[in-house]
């Protein structure tokens, strides 16, 4: 079959005398226009049981990637149980159908595939990335995963162990104190967002079998769940594959639906600083509470955020690493999910520059809601949109793309119409985002650094009033 | 076995559980060689699945090459090829790539230092200007004080990667314990802070000279670019760019431990860490591969023998890893684990002993060197999936040609793991796994003032 690139022989061809001139570097090349997006068809389709399948042919490499994604995610976790849509999507490969966890990580390593179950905020998965010969032989294996989990109590304490000592390890790093410590400010104990996905120590040693089987139950259902297909397969030959392994597969309860309180973004800018004794660099966290994924500004905030910290060269790291070279690179980001994630402008900076570093970060976030130059403008566009084929190159990309529309209901033209959408973005959309948006003085500032070495001279900025904040406070109690 | 891809389909529909599931087919990558006058080595390969190209670099030179106190100076140099050149002012080689849509990165390691461009496939040219005008013109702009900023930025790359980052001083610490200090694996790719400040403006222009010829590097195009077109703007941009002397083979002599190197250091950790390592065959001699599946054997996945054992049945280790670290001039094979509270990596390392020995004794079973095998086939297939970037198709056929002279070398690649038996497993631990010749680092929290 050609649609198998491989198998073409190669050419060598020696070296040959040149006849070209040197070129005129005076004129160098220009880019050309945008390419046409051509991406692939998705075929729809049902099984019995109602469970969609979407398939997506890439006749490119002999693989395929199989998704089985439910609606539910970490978001969903009770008040109280935090962790535990977590906690129950690691437990679905540790025992299912007949099979105990160490038969199915043999089977799965023996077949060449990686197979996995993961819960994120809006979504959970199982996910299967297997060579296309092996496809028939991994389903079975899936589908036990995915349907039959037995939550074995052995391997539940297993994995809380695992859960309890990655926490304990979350303390020494940084960045990750930095984060979590962010989130908790910014929307506190009582909202979802404000602790780690995870969960804590005193709510991971909560769990029982229980509560994993019942919130298994609310999440993973056909009626809350599509099935993706991505790979050198066909339509009419898979369908009838999952047909056998998932058609079967029938509801019951009800379906997980925890609404997220609303929370309101900080009124004035607080300073909060964790001691990391020691340290070379200062961990720096700013931002406050941005939008959802449904925002009806999706693409200028998209182009803003390239222009104050989402390219290499972005107004924050160019300020921070080129101009100064206080830091390996400063960047922002729009965390968009089901409710409105965190906006935030981060960085690791040395430590002896850590109030220089602070006062680039204000002086970037001040500076993004004037005017915006147009090449500026121009060129954030373009590299945005311009290289959004490369989101479609593999099957994980293209799975991760379905994945992303399924979860937030993108409408069906979301894809074909993304780089004329994103090329439609004015300067006057740009200013008017940043400014309902990255507003500087209304934000939470976290530091995680040698207090000893960095505070007072923070303290001299003068930048709001601060609170100190210890690792147990981010963290809870050592587990 | 060689199968034609489309038995592929066929396969599909094999009963589950089949006991030999059926092979994929051949890998094969098809592209075109040639070179230039000046001596770069070109290598085009055509894939039109998106309208994406990727310009890949590969200068055959790393930190290996670094003298007696300018350690880190191969990864400082490869910051500076991102600060422009004769035709492209200070800022303007990201501009214009992003402009044009499109992404870049480097990166440094023992032996190389790659660069890679990933463009929408109609700015190819863009790209190849961009390539060709920092390997004619690097030194046309460089002053001082372009070295200065990047020399700010490295040293907290450092900092973020190392000096910051849990257990990060201990990789630095075992290449100074497994190798002497004149041998170049001793000092870390990233150099050492005094040396980073040493650098000087004159080290970069000699560096530039004698390591970044067009005959000391290798080119590869690809993506949805037409071979010939490929070739011409190769040609067109690449042809200006002066020739120069291909850079001396290095000789190093073989190094080997004469017993247990032991030490322990602090971090700002929880939990203490152990690390065993062992000086191993070179990147694709005779015991590479073999060693490769001796890492899987005892810790590539839940069934593999100190996972399971110590995080499944004992539950005193967090974690445990083993890999073959393969390099032109030395390898290292190392073993990490780390113990949960309450535990110590005397605990682990005893069980770590005992399982080597038992694999220096007795073969795998069929099935855990199949398992492996099968493994390392799939992870073939799944490395053709992407074109650019670090370790996409381009990088790799840039590798293979520069360890081997050859582009397309991955079915010999694979042949080598195809043809292991489980006594040539046992063989490889006990041949290169002493344990009475190995470096054992610990690392321990600092004691809480």
């Amino acid at each position: 079959m050609r649609k198998h690139a491989f198998v073409v022989v190669a050419s060598f061809v020696a070296s040959v005398a040149l006849t070209a001139q040197a070129p005129d570097r005076t004129k160098p090349p220009q880019p050309g226009p945008p390419a046409a997006l051509k991406l692939p068809a998705i075929h729809k389709q049902k099984l019995s049981n109602g469970l969609p399948v979407w398939v997506v042919e890439l006749h490119k490499v002999p693989v395929a990637q199989v998704n089985l994604v439910s609606f539910s995610g970490t978001a969903n976790d009770p008040p109280g149980k935090y962790g535990l849509a977590s906690f129950t999507a690691a437990l679905l490969e540790e025992g299912a159908g007949s099979r105990s966890a160490l038969e199915i990580a043999d089977a799965i390593d023996y077949l060449g595939a990686d197979l996995g179950a993961t819960a994120s905020i809006d979504a959970s998965a199982v996910r299967l990335h297997v060579p296309v010969a092996r496809l028939a032989d991994a389903l079975p294996l899936m589908a036990d995963v995915a349907l039959r989990p037995t939550f074995p109590k052995d391997e539940l304490e297993r994995q809380r162990l695992q859960r309890l000592t990655s926490l304990l390890q979350g303390r020494d790093e940084p960045a990750t104190i930095s984060a979590v410590a962010f989130s908790r400010v910014l929307y506190g104990k009582g909202h979802r967002y404000g602790t780690p996905q995870m969960g804590t120590a005193e709510t991971i040693k909560t769990f029982g079998v229980d509560d994993l089987r019942g919130f298994y139950a609310s999440m993973f259902r056909p009626d809350n769940a599509t099935l993706l297909v991505v790979g050198d397969v066909t339509a009419d030959r898979v369908v009838p594959l999952v047909e056998k392994q998932f058609g079967g597969w029938k509801a019951t309860g009800a379906v997980a639906a925890e609404k997220l309180p609303a929370v309101e973004p900080p009124k004035t800018r607080q300073l909060f600083l964790i001691d990391k004794p020691g340290a070379p660099q200062s961990q720096i966290r700013i931002g406050s509470i941005g939008v959802p994924r449904s925002t009806p500004d999706y693409f200028p905030l998209t182009v803003m955020n390239t222009i104050l910290g989402g390219s290499f060269t972005s107004r924050l790291n160019n300020n921070l690493r080129e101009v100064h070279g206080y830091t390996y690179g400063a960047n922002s980001t729009f965390d968009m999910r089901g409710g409105a994630g965190p906006f935030f402008a981060a960085a690791g900076v040395q430590t002896d520059k850590t109030s220089e570093a602070l006062t680039e970060f204000f002086n970037e976030l001040n500076g993004i809601l004037k005017p915006v130059p147009a090449d500026e403008l121009a060129r954030a566009k373009n590299y945005v949109s311009l290289r959004y084929p490369s989101a479609f190159e593999t099957t994980g990309d293209i799975s991760r793309r379905l994945e992303d529309q399924l979860v937030y209901r993108l409408p069906d033209d979301h894809f074909t119409s993304y780089v004329q959408n994103i090329q439609a973005v004015s300067a006057a959309d740009v200013q008017r985002v940043a400014q309902k948006y990255v507003q500087p003085d209304k934000v939470a500032i976290v530091i995680v650094g040698d207090l000893s070495a960095i505070e007072p001279r923070i303290r001299a900025l003068n930048l709001g009033p601060i609170t100190k904040l210890t690792i147990d406070e981010v963290f809870g109690p050592k587990p | 076995m060689r199968r034609a891809a489309a038995l592929l389909l066929l396969a599909v529909g094999t009963p589950a559980f089949a006991q030999t599931p059926a092979a994929p087919p051949k890998i094969e990558l098809p592209y075109t060689q040639f070179t230039l006058p000046n001596g770069l080595r070109v290598i085009v390969h055509e894939d039109h699945s998106i309208p994406m190209a990727t310009v890949n670099m590969w200068y055959h030179v790393g930190s290996a090459r670094e003298k007696e106190k300018r350690t880190g100076f191969a990864h400082l140099f490869e910051h500076l090829m991102f600060m422009g050149s004769g035709h492209v002012k200070p800022g303007e080689f990201d501009e214009r790539l992003e402009a044009a849509g499109g992404d870049n990165n480097g990166s440094t390691e023992n032996d190389r230092t790659n660069y890679w461009i990933n463009v929408p496939a109609n700015s190819l040219e863009v790209a190849l200007f961009l390539e060709s005008d920092r390997m004619g013109y690097l030194l046309d702009t460089m002053t001082p004080k372009t070295v200065d900023a990047q020399r700010d930025v490295v040293k907290n790359e450092r900092r973020q990667s190392y000096d910051n980052r849990p257990y990060g001083m201990a990789e630095i610490t075992l290449g100074e314990m497994l190798y002497p200090p004149a041998h170049p694996y001793h000092w870390p790719v990233i150099g050492y802070m005094d040396d980073l400040t040493a650098a000087s403006y004159e080290d970069v222009v000699a560096f530039f000279k004698t390591y970044y010829a067009p005959s000391n590097a290798s080119l590869v195009v690809a993506g949805d670019v037409d071979t010939a077109t490929a070739r011409r703007l190769v040609e067109k941009w690449f042809s200006d760019v002066k020739a120069g002397p291909a850079p001396q083979p290095m000789t190093i002599p073989g190094v080997a431990l004469s017993g247990v190197q032991k030490k322990t250091i602090t971090d700002r950790v929880q939990l203490p860490r152990l690390y065993l390592a062992w000086l191993t065959p070179r990147h694709f001699e005779p015991g590479d591969a073999a060693l490769d599946m001796v890492a899987d054997v005892l810790a590539g996945g839940k069934n593999s023998r100190l996972y399971k054992r110590l995080v499944y049945d004992m539950q005193i280790a967090q974690d445990v890893s083993a890999f073959q670290a393969s390099a032109a001039l030395s390898s290292s094979f190392q073993i990490v684990a780390t113990p949960r509270p309450g535990h110590t990596v005397a605990e682990l390392q005893k069980v770590i002993d005992e399982e080597i020995q038992k694999l220096q004794r007795e073969p795998p079973t069929a099935h855990e060197l199949e398992r492996s095998v099968n493994q390392t086939e799939a992870s073939f297939y799944n490395r053709m999936e992407r074109d650019g970037g670090f370790g996409g198709k381009a990088d790799q056929l840039n590798a293979y040609f520069t360890y081997t002279g050859d582009p397309d070398w991955f079915n010999e690649d694979l042949a080598r793991y195809r043809a292991l038996s489980v006594t040539d497993i046992s063989a490889a631990a006990a041949q290169f796994l002493p344990l009475d010749k190995r470096v054992e680092l610990a690392v321990e929290p600092q004691k809480q003032p």
